[in-house]
């Protein structure tokens, strides 16, 4: 699947786009298909979301799975804090990032 | 302690109320992203990863209390509690949200900050020994120099776009410790023979994608002549830097395409013209600025002796502290690597801390050094189990310095939106391998050095054991190198072979180390083995 994400212009959180606005859960994130251009156009122009990009993705269960490791480490937070990270700090949560 | 003076201040204020405008407007949508981003980049904030990252710039490593106190207020204020001390002596929060940079650049300017120029192509944050005005074997405190340059580069309007970003160094002993060697200009501070102060200048060197050792350029530049001189090397890079092609616009590329002798000649042709303009300045400014980094009132009657009867202090005291220039005296490392920590990290709590063991131990100074530790410069013998007492509650008393456990990483790709792997697990992981302090200590120094990816923020280019994260086929992958050095011996470090995954590379650093515990000659360190001995034991014991 191809999925759009980026940063939130004011508070700079890592936001995915869910097809009505944008979520800090990766696992809210929609597949955009071929339309990714044109939302972002739209959405970076709205000032909604900043340095935005489109990305392949994975869906597992209930779960969205970025492809390349930098996104994964960008829809949880920096793997050597785990107290930081946006999801509960449970280890068993954090497995699918490396 | 260098002062600002009105026109100081009124030069950050008037950036304040810039930066603010600037901000309004991107948040407004009067300003794109891409309008946007070359001003937040001059003020030192990025986006990265998670979120904006600002950083702010300690002129030549050397801090206050009172600065320290700010920082720490920034980190609970506006951040997640704690900041990262950088290879280039800045400091990084990583959890800033736009709306809140010009409030934070306002609460800097109160304490004679700013993060000015800490990003862009332009003359950076000028570096220096974190030892300066404290060290036994210093020739003279370079800091002086070093603000000289800070106030000369300072929206100097000819360099503020430059092919490329700037950095120079400044030290005045014959112990390096800043990887003078390996910025765009280094400069050392010597005598002559007819015992005249003046400078070997340095030019080209860097790490980066194209590590390169700086070539002397200047065998002796008059100490009356130190900003035209500096004036003309810039000229000519602006003049002739490649702009075609960023990851050839740095002036060690210049340098060394035109060769050292050739690029020292056009220095000399240019400096024939620019040292008429009257830009250097009258001894008087100089002394101006000279004189504020007068030495501390130290106490001329404090003891030499030390009781060691603690066995905990005793080895800090080994490993931490090195020689002061006073008698009585020294200079205290205070160590940012805890096993298993995040090297460089410092929570607000210990900054408060540690600016308040600054403040009444150290006649208010302290300072970062580019290994990424906090320093403690003039410390009375008689206050150091006082001190080691208080660093140890707070997890600040490792004893590493200069072991294999003191090892410099950038943020890696836990932060960092241009690196391509992690950086601080593999620092933990090494760290925690070795972290019986008895093995480290038998091991001697180590300077181990680990960047995610090829700019090289994590100087690995110039460890004796050097880690460069790369993205293979998606994957993390390290490359290991050995024999780089930052010291007065300066060289780059050589990749020895195929590279390895997270786990692997520890592996391999722990066979390296094993093989340079079988060969060495007495008193020697692991950059003399590997220097006496080549690649090839290493090769064979890691690869098989």
């Amino acid at each position: 699947m191809r999925i759009l994400t980026g940063n939130d212009l004011v508070t700079g959180q890592v936001t995915w786009w869910t097809g009505e606005g944008w979520s800090l859960h990766v696992d809210e994130a929609t597949d955009v298909a071929d339309k990714a251009d044109a939302i972002l156009a739209v959405e970076q122009a709205a000032r909604r979301v900043n340095g935005a990009y489109a990305i392949d993705a994975t869906r597992e269960g209930g779960h969205v799975r970025p492809d390349h490791i930098k996104d994964r480490i960008r829809a949880i937070g920096p793997t050597v804090r785990p107290d930081l990270a946006l999801a509960p700090a449970d280890p068993a949560d954090r497995d699918w990032v490396i | 302690m260098y002062r600002y003076d009105d026109f100081d201040h009124g030069m950050v204020a008037a950036r304040v109320d810039e930066f603010r405008e600037q901000v309004e407007r991107r948040l407004s949508g009067a300003l794109t992203e891409d309008q946007f981003k070359p001003l937040r980049l001059m003020n030192g904030l990025y986006l990265q990863l998670h979120a904006y990252m600002y950083r702010i710039a300690v002129p030549y490593g050397t801090m206050s209390a009172r600065q320290l106190r700010k920082l720490a207020h920034i980190a609970r204020t506006y951040d997640r509690g704690y900041g990262h001390f950088t290879t280039r002596q800045n400091i990084q929060f990583n959890w800033i949200e736009l709306k809140n940079a010009p409030d934070i650049m306002a609460e800097l300017a109160s304490v004679e900050m700013h993060s000015i120029q800490t990003s862009g192509n332009c003359i950076r944050n000028t570096t220096s020994d974190q030892y300066a005005g404290a060290a036994a074997d210093e020739m003279t405190d370079p800091r002086p120099w070093a603000e000289l340059l800070r106030q000369w580069s300072t929206f100097h309007p000819e360099f503020s776009y430059l092919p490329r970003k700037f950095k120079v160094a400044v030290i005045a002993s014959a112990e390096d410790r800043a990887a003078m060697r390996l910025h765009d200009i280094g400069v050392e501070i010597v005598r002559n023979e007819a015992g005249e102060l003046g400078f070997k200048v340095f030019v080209g060197g860097g790490m980066g994608r194209t590590p390169m050792v700086a070539p002397l350029i200047r065998e002796f530049l008059p100490a009356a002549n130190f900003i035209s001189y500096l004036e003309a090397c810039l000229r000519v890079y602006n003049r002739y830097g490649r702009r075609d092609n960023m990851f050839k616009a740095r002036i060690k590329i210049l340098v060394h395409e035109i060769g050292a002798a050739e690029y020292a000649r056009q220095v000399e042709e240019e400096w024939a013209h620019v040292k008429t303009l009257g830009l250097d300045p009258p001894a008087e400014e100089f002394e101006r600025i000279a004189v504020q980094f007068a030495p501390p009132p130290l106490d001329p009657e404090a003891p030499d002796e030390l009781d060691l009867g603690d066995p905990d202090f005793r080895v800090w005291v080994d490993q931490n502290i090195v020689a002061h220039k006073a008698k009585g005296h020294a200079i205290v490392t205070i160590s940012l690597k805890p096993i298993g920590g995040i090297p460089g990290d410092c929570s607000a709590d210990q900054m408060d801390l540690i600016a308040d063991l600054a403040e009444r131990y150290s006649h208010d100074e302290l300072r970062v050094t580019h290994a990424q530790n906090l320093v403690l410069p003039h410390v009375a013998k008689r206050d150091l189990y006082t001190i080691w007492q208080a660093l140890d509650a707070a997890g600040l008393a490792t004893p590493n310095l200069d072991l294999i456990s003191d090892i410099i990483a950038c943020p890696g790709l836990d932060y960092c939106a241009l690196a391509n792997a992690r950086s601080i697990p593999v620092a933990q992981k090494i760290a925690e391998r070795f972290s019986s302090l008895e093995r480290q200590r038998d091991v001697g120094e180590l300077k181990l050095k680990i960047s995610g990816c090829i700019n090289a923020c994590g100087h690995h280019h110039a460890g004796h054991i050097g880690i460069l994260g790369v993205d293979k086929k998606g994957e993390e992958n390290y490359q290991l190198s050995f024999g780089g050095s930052g010291a007065e011996d300066a060289s780059v470090a050589k990749i020895i072979g195929p590279g390895f995954s997270e786990d692997g590379v520890v592996d391999a650093v722990e066979k390296a180390v094993e093989t340079y515990q079988a060969l060495r000659d007495p008193g020697e360190r692991f950059l003399d083995t590997y220097r006496r001995v080549g690649l090839q034991p290493f090769k064979e014991a890691i690869y098989g």
